[in-house]
């Protein structure tokens, strides 16, 4: 950046040729990732450590980038998982009383490249008129070296041949502890170990923090494992419920990981899901999933509730969905989205099995649907029944 | 959607007052288009003309009735409605609409209230019963509690600690709050909230001084759906009203956890208060050094925020309001803007808003420009760019105080060591002011660490981090000044995507505006039109709504086939220019689309009718300076221009428009110059054989005094090309004109200072004219109460007149359409005249819409604004059927509300410089009761029979004083003199009271006043002396609220009105009516 603070010294190359000139933060380097926007206002940090953001490169559609800085307490992973950051405008210095550093030092660290400075409006008209692509952030070139860009971008994978979900999943067994004040730890799961409550599993395919962090609040005792663990590796935990949690990627690539949902589902244990984990649910019960021209990713999905004809605000990120019209018998639509009438949740007919295309464990965005973990307790604890 | 009720009555806010402007005509008229697009009747009252609201077509019945129970009431038992909606109205509508249920008058007549109840009312607006609520909750207040008495705060004050906060229940605007730092303030603040709250009640906060605040704007349908549509942020920290702070959005300072846990402490508010069926505001304060959140309060109501959050995001809050209200659901209303989404979602914007309040102190030059608890602002501005900078510069040039950059430039002597430095800003960085902001970039400039401007303003650190960006990019266009280095394409481009003017850069670059504009044509340096679309541009937008910045992106807005008007807006409202001049913008682009044009409209106010993104074919919500104007003419290109409706904003522009060659639609720029150039209008009175009082322009006081000596006194000195008389001042002495000489040339700039002599005791008339180049017609004439003297924006005036002789009207007929011949006026004229001895005088001519156009157009049934729009467009008055002047038989009277209760120093006499911020009508069948009711509409009611009147005048009064004073005898009032008038009266055998003046000790006038037992006052005064003897009499009438009137001709308008009301009852009858 030079002395005005506004010489463009990166550039942003989308597929099809797009290209806009920025000032490079962060990470000197970027991956190509497949370029989505969201519209979120506050939630930055959340957004770059959601696991289900591998892959991606987030255009944040908000003005202003950075304002308060970054905090331990909101992280939703260990690490931040974006490809990279496009801004229109990133803060000189952070200003909060949480702050404990800058969002462009922090992403230095994490690896995360940027780009500010961007026609984001532009960018994001862009892409929701020509659908999500790859792109990548390049430090230290100019509009000359679009077209260079372009053809490697041709190259690389596809996002939906990568298996982003084997990279952000949990490796092992490990159980989450409540720490006071808020958040929480995890440790290795250990059989036989006593239960702090209804033991529930959560099969982790990439899981925000949030979600664990709603399971605890409701008193829950939470082991995640590997999404794509046997029902074996599941049932050894004497779960009360299994919890599908989000990750990236699609849906359709797992289709050989889902025996262990399969089972739970069968087994009668209430199964319930979240986002990708919502996706795998229709799909292990013979749904199919299809990809969104350009995704639902902010904190203003309005989605109706069927049955009682209240909309919720809720919190989306997803570049899938499931086809409402594929939807075996006995599972109903419970929620729909109202901006396209996509499917925003289902329930099966006869067994304890809930899914929702949305995040009720927020961050970022509103806690509008948060009783979906509400529910999802009662069930475990057998207060209520898990279906429609 | 409800079928059990048929017909609503929507009840307005009254005159614009500050705290209280035309953002309710903007709510209230969405909210009566949308109810009758749901198929309901609705019934209007409200008792300001100048409003849209209040046109005939808007209401299927309008009354332009004052907004009292007993008016109410009449119009409720006449018109039956089902329900009432006062939620649109501000503060005086709840009030009211609580009047209305507490006297029974709802239950009685079967009316029900929508959108709220009073028990939802109370909880809100009940202090102690919200802080229940919000500790019911778990969340905190700020420590604090209601004191009824003054022995009752002095222990409140023991829990709360200095400094302390005080707000009286039940007021809007904030008025009578304040802040007491010691014993002394807190008492006479005290004193001063328990008069102004209308249930004597005064809450005493712990002091949240520096905290941040914040705003939500909500709406809840009737299934508990909620939706937040826009968070603000104040830039001003705690301890300035929020109408007067500098507010943002979106949040800017917030984490997200921080910012749901807000939402989530909002909605639970709204839901505990409530509300079912539509929005309310819930304003927040945080610690900045911990978090800690307190709720500050909610106004279960559309409040002037809405207006503002509509405006920011696109989200039409009061018309969604109103759809609710009659059980609509969120999810059941189709969000225009997209088209295809629903309004059951929470808007998110990609740019900026920031919100300047606009303040008047120049009118009040008694007072200081502090800014407290209790608002003093009388308009805002909003901008919007795509960055902090670009918006707050935006707006700060939108406001129209000649300010083009961040600064006041008086800086520390340029050696002073650091802590001297930071001594120097020190008292302008710590006391709230409308310069802070600015004298916080001198600050900075002046090398103050951001660390040590935070401590003293306590703005957010990345507010100031932000501003910090425009140093350099200043230094460099300085550096240009000086020859340093070349003003190229990435120096402009640098500061314009910033923020900067081009006015800013040139006068640091030393050259023109104009050498700006070339150098970016030559560089490419030229703005692109964003949408404004509610949604971050997920959805493709449907509506017209654009802002400008400068992106190396695309440009949004596409240049139209169709027939293109651009018409220009009034700017934020400042006292002279209102809500009045928005009527006007708004029906002119209402009638260019009806007549098949695209209209597009410029503006920058929030509050307006016009910046609603339906009224106009385009919106570009844009600064009204020679630069945004023509970027928005090179994009439209349009076939003209209209400035004729923006008051004198747009008529500024005037010239530099025509140079640079655009096409002015009506009457042209020679005519703007004939008028305001003293030697060319010379010209013209002598041409059409008129007469005018004997007149110089001067530019220096030497000269001035030569022309004193000349003319003798009084005479009227006054500034060239002004509005509202700012700077204009009446002097009877050498000394007064050299006490008030150097304002008015400071006010007049390069132009010369005019001074005519003096008609005192003439009668004043303004007359509107409408022309089309070939033929004119009086628009109306309007009779001045007050005689000359008093500005015509603050003294009431009559239509038909009643007291001038036929023959007067005829040579006022004449010589104003000879006028608009003489000058082609295409469009509007106003004229104003004097009249003495049956000799008229031609005071001033303004070849534009007049202030006096939505009263006059309710006053005959004819808009004049709409025909005015047709003809510039080139319709001929012979084809729009306007042949000749209407003269209605019933009359209609125009009174102005003053905001003497916000400004406590101000003396409340008036004169030639106007102080009024808005007005009220009374139509009715006589002028007595028409007048009358104008009365109490602008809360100057008739005292009670047998109320005891105190009088006092000046002697040039005393004479006409006698049968005023009878006929007050006559209709059973109780007469109260201090001695000089009570001998006159006394001899002409009237019984009066005697009491003491002030100076002759107590029990003195002021302790009668004090204690209650004065009814009434009427009291003129003339000269220094006796003025600032009086001075307290008038002040206590306002702080008591007796009312009062200051001129004998008022006084005695106002008797003939009461004794009029004695043997008949005024007439309540909707306007439809009047002109069918």
């Amino acid at each position: 950046m030079d002395e005005l603070g506004s010489e463009v010294d990166a550039i942003l190359v989308l597929e099809d040729g797009r290209a806009f000139e920025g000032v490079g933060f962060g990470a000197s380097k970027g991956e190509i990732g497949e370029i989505v926007f969201n519209t979120s206002m506050t939630g930055y940090q959340e957004i770059l450590t959601d696991p289900s953001y591998a892959g991606q490169v987030v255009v944040l559609t908000t003005a202003h980038v950075g304002n308060y800085g970054v905090n331990t307490r909101d992280m939703e992973s260990t690490r931040a998982h974006a490809s990279g950051l496009v801004v229109r405008s990133l803060a000189r210095r952070a200003s909060n009383w949480r702050s404990e550093g800058s969002l462009e030092e922090w992403m230095e660290r994490e690896g995360v490249v940027g780009i500010s400075e961007v026609d984001t409006r532009a960018l994001t008209r862009h892409i929701r008129d020509r659908g999500v692509m790859r792109a990548a952030i390049v430090r230290g070139a100019t509009l000359a070296d679009a077209p260079d860009v372009v053809a490697r971008l041709k190259e690389a994978p596809g996002y939906g041949d990568e298996d982003f979900v084997g990279r952000v999943s949990s490796k092992t067994a490990r159980r989450a502890r409540p720490v006071e004040g808020g958040g929480w730890t995890e440790e290795d799961a250990v059989q036989g170990e006593e239960s702090s409550g209804e033991r529930v599993v959560l099969l982790d395919f990439g899981s925000k923090a949030s979600i664990v962090e709603c399971l605890l609040d409701r008193g829950l005792d939470v082991v995640m494992v590997p999404g794509a663990s046997s029902w074996s590796e599941i049932e050894r935990w004497e779960p009360r419920g299994v919890m599908l949690s989000n990750g990236p990627g699609d849906p359709a690539q797992l289709d050989d990981r889902l025996d262990g949902v399969r089972e739970a589902i069968a087994s009668g244990v209430p199964t319930y899901g979240i986002c990708l984990g919502h996706q795998l649910l229709a799909r292990a019960l013979g749904a199919s999933t299809f990809k969104l021209v350009f995704g639902h990713r902010g904190p203003n999905q309005p989605v109706l509730e069927v049955a009682t004809g209240k909309v919720a605000m809720t919190s989306q990120n997803h570049g899938y969905a499931v086809e409402a019209a594929s939807m075996p018998e006995g599972l109903e639509v419970t929620h729909v989205n109202l901006n396209d009438d996509t499917v925003a949740g289902f329930a099966h007919a006869s067994r304890p099995v809930v899914a929702v295309q949305y995040h009720p464990e927020a961050g970022p965005g509103p806690n509008d649907a948060s009783v979906f973990f509400d529910d999802f307790a009662a069930v475990v604890r057998g207060e209520a029944r898990g279906d429609v | 959607m409800r079928k059990d009720i048929n017909s609503i009555c929507i009840l307005g806010s009254g005159p614009i007052v500050i705290g209280q402007a035309c953002e309710f005509d903007y709510s209230g008229t969405q909210a009566i288009r949308a109810l009758r697009e749901l198929g309901y009747r609705v019934i209007l009252v409200n008792s300001n003309p100048a409003t849209i609201m209040t046109d005939p077509e808007i209401a299927d019945a309008t009354y332009i009735e004052p907004l009292t129970p007993e008016f109410v009431e009449r119009i409720l038992e006449r018109e039956r409605p089902d329900a009432i909606l006062p939620t649109m109205g501000g503060q005086t509508a709840l009030n009211l609409a609580m009047e209305l249920h507490a006297r029974g008058t709802l239950d009685r007549l079967g009316v029900e209230l929508l959108g709220t109840t009073p028990e939802i009312i109370a909880r809100a607006e009940d202090r102690l019963i919200f802080r229940e609520l919000i500790e019911s909750l778990g969340m905190e207040q700020a420590e604090s509690d209601v004191a009824h008495s003054l022995e009752e705060a002095w222990t409140i004050l023991e829990r709360t600690g200095f400094p302390s906060i005080l707000r009286p229940s039940f007021t809007m605007g904030g008025t009578g709050g304040s802040i007491a730092y010691n014993r002394k303030e807190f008492e006479e603040s005290i004193k001063w909230g328990l008069q102004q709250s209308p249930t004597s009640e005064v809450l005493i906060d712990e002091s949240l001084l520096g905290w941040k605040e914040y705003e939500l704007e909500l709406m809840r349908d009737r299934l508990d759906n909620v939706v937040i549509i826009c968070g603000i942020e104040n830039i001003d920290p705690m301890g300035v009203h929020t109408g007067d702070s500098i507010t943002v959005a979106p949040i800017q300072t917030l984490t997200d956890r921080e910012y749901q846990d807000m939402r989530d402490a909002a909605i639970a508010i709204i839901r505990a208060v409530g509300i079912e069926s539509g929005g309310c505001n819930i304003q927040f304060a945080v610690d900045p050094r911990t978090g800690r959140r307190v709720v500050i309060e909610m106004n279960p109501r559309v409040s002037r925020s809405s207006a503002l959050a509509s405006k920011a995001t696109g989200y039409p809050i009061a018309k969604i309001a109103a759809q609710l209200a009659v059980g609509l659901t969120l999810d059941q209303i189709a969000n225009d803007i997209t088209g295809e989404t629903k309004a059951a979602f929470e808007p998110v914007l990609d740019y900026v808003v920031t919100k300047i309040p606009r303040f008047n102190f120049d009118k009040f030059p008694q007072t200081q420009n502090s800014l407290t608890t209790q608002m003093k602002s009388v308009g805002e501005a909003m901008a919007i760019g795509r960055t902090f900078t670009e918006s707050l510069l935006k707006a700060l040039r939108s406001l129209e105080d000649g300010l083009i950059g961040l600064d006041v430039g008086e800086m520390p002597p340029e050696h002073a060591d650091y802590d001297d430095r930071v001594e120097f800003f020190r008292a302008d960085l710590t006391r709230p002011t409308p310069l802070r902001l600015l004298r916080t970039m001198d600050a900075m400039r002046a090398g103050v660490s951001i660390d040590d401007i935070h401590a003293l303003t306590a703005y957010d650190p990345w507010f100031l981090h932000e501003l910090e960006r425009l140093l350099p990019v200043e230094r460099a266009l300085d550096a240009a000044g000086r020859g340093e280095r070349e003003l190229d394409g990435r120096l402009l481009f640098a500061a314009k995507r910033l923020g900067f003017g081009d006015q800013e850069i040139a006068r640091r670059v030393g050259v023109t505006e104009l050498d700006v504009r070339a150098k970016r044509a030559e560089t490419g340096v030229k703005p692109v039109f964003k949408q404004v679309d509610t949604c971050a541009a997920e959805f493709d937008a449907v509506t017209s709504y654009f802002y400008s910045t400068y992106e190396r992106g695309e440009n949004e807005a596409v240049t139209s086939e169709e027939r293109t008007i651009i018409i220009l807006g009034g700017g934020p409202n400042r006292i002279g220019q209102g809500i009045e001049f928005d009527y006007c913008a708004v029906h002119a682009a209402l009638a260019l689309r009806d007549q098949g044009f695209r209209a597009v409209m410029i503006n920058c106010n929030p509050e307006t009718v016009s910046t609603d993104y339906d009224v106009s074919s385009q919106l570009y919500f844009e600064p009204l300076t020679f630069e945004t104007v023509m970027a928005v003419i090179e994009q439209e290109q349009p076939e003209g221009v209209i400035l004729q409706f923006g008051g004198q904003t747009p008529l500024r522009l005037a010239k530099a428009l025509y140079d640079a060659g655009v096409r002015v639609l009506g009457s042209d720029a020679e005519a703007i110059d004939r008028t305001e150039d003293r030697e060319l209008f010379n010209e013209i009175v002598t041409k059409l054989d008129l007469t005018q009082p004997e007149a110089a322009t001067v530019l220096t006081l030497a000269e001035a005094e030569a022309v004193a000596d000349d003319l003798g006194f009084p005479l009227l000195v006054r500034p060239s090309y002004v509005l509202g008389g700012l700077g204009m001042q009446i002097v009877h002495s050498i000394d007064d004109l050299r006490a008030c000489f150097g304002r008015a040339a400071a006010v007049s700039g390069d132009n010369p200072v005019l001074i005519d002599r003096f008609l005192a005791d003439a009668v004043e008339v303004d007359v509107d004219c409408i022309a089309d180049g070939t033929d004119a017609v009086i628009g109306g004439i309007m009779e001045h109460i007050e005689e000359a003297g008093v500005h015509s924006g603050d003294s009431a005036c009559v239509t038909p007149p009643y007291m001038l002789p036929e023959s007067v009207l005829r040579t006022i007929r004449e010589q104003t359409i000879a006028l608009a011949k003489e000058l082609d006026i295409v469009g509007l004229m106003n004229v104003q005249y004097a009249v003495r001895d049956h000799e008229v005088y031609i005071l001033e001519v303004n070849p534009r819409a007049s202030r006096t156009i939505p009263f006059i157009s309710k006053a005959t049934g004819r808009p004049l604004a709409a025909l005015a729009a047709r003809v510039m467009a080139g319709e001929s008055l012979k084809d729009l059927g306007v042949t000749h002047e209407l003269i209605p038989r019933h009359f209609s009277v125009k009174e102005s509300v003053f905001p003497f209760d916000k400004f406590p120093e101000v003396d409340t006499l008036l004169g030639p410089q106007m102080l009024s911020t808005g007005e009220v009508m009374g139509i009715d069948t006589s002028f007595e009761l028409a007048f009358l009711k104008a009365q109490i509409a602008a809360k100057n009611p008739p005292p009670a029979p047998g109320g005891r009147i105190f009088v006092s005048v000046r002697d040039e009064d005393k004479w006409s004083l006698v049968p005023v004073a009878k006929k007050l005898h006559e209709i059973g009032y109780k007469l109260v003199a201090t001695s000089g008038t009570a001998k006159l009266l006394r001899a002409h055998n009237l019984p009066v009271e005697l009491v003491n003046k002030v100076k002759d000790g107590q029990p003195h006038i002021l302790d009668e006043i004090i204690n209650g037992d004065i009814a009434l006052i009427i009291n003129t005064t003339t000269g220094s002396m006796s003025v600032k003897d009086s001075r307290s009499i008038r002040r206590a009438a306002i702080n008591l609220g007796i009312p009062y009137f200051t001129t004998l001709a008022a006084a005695k308008a106002a008797t003939a009105a009461i004794a009029k009301s004695r043997t008949s009852e005024p007439t309540v009858r909707a306007i439809q009516e009047y002109h069918s």
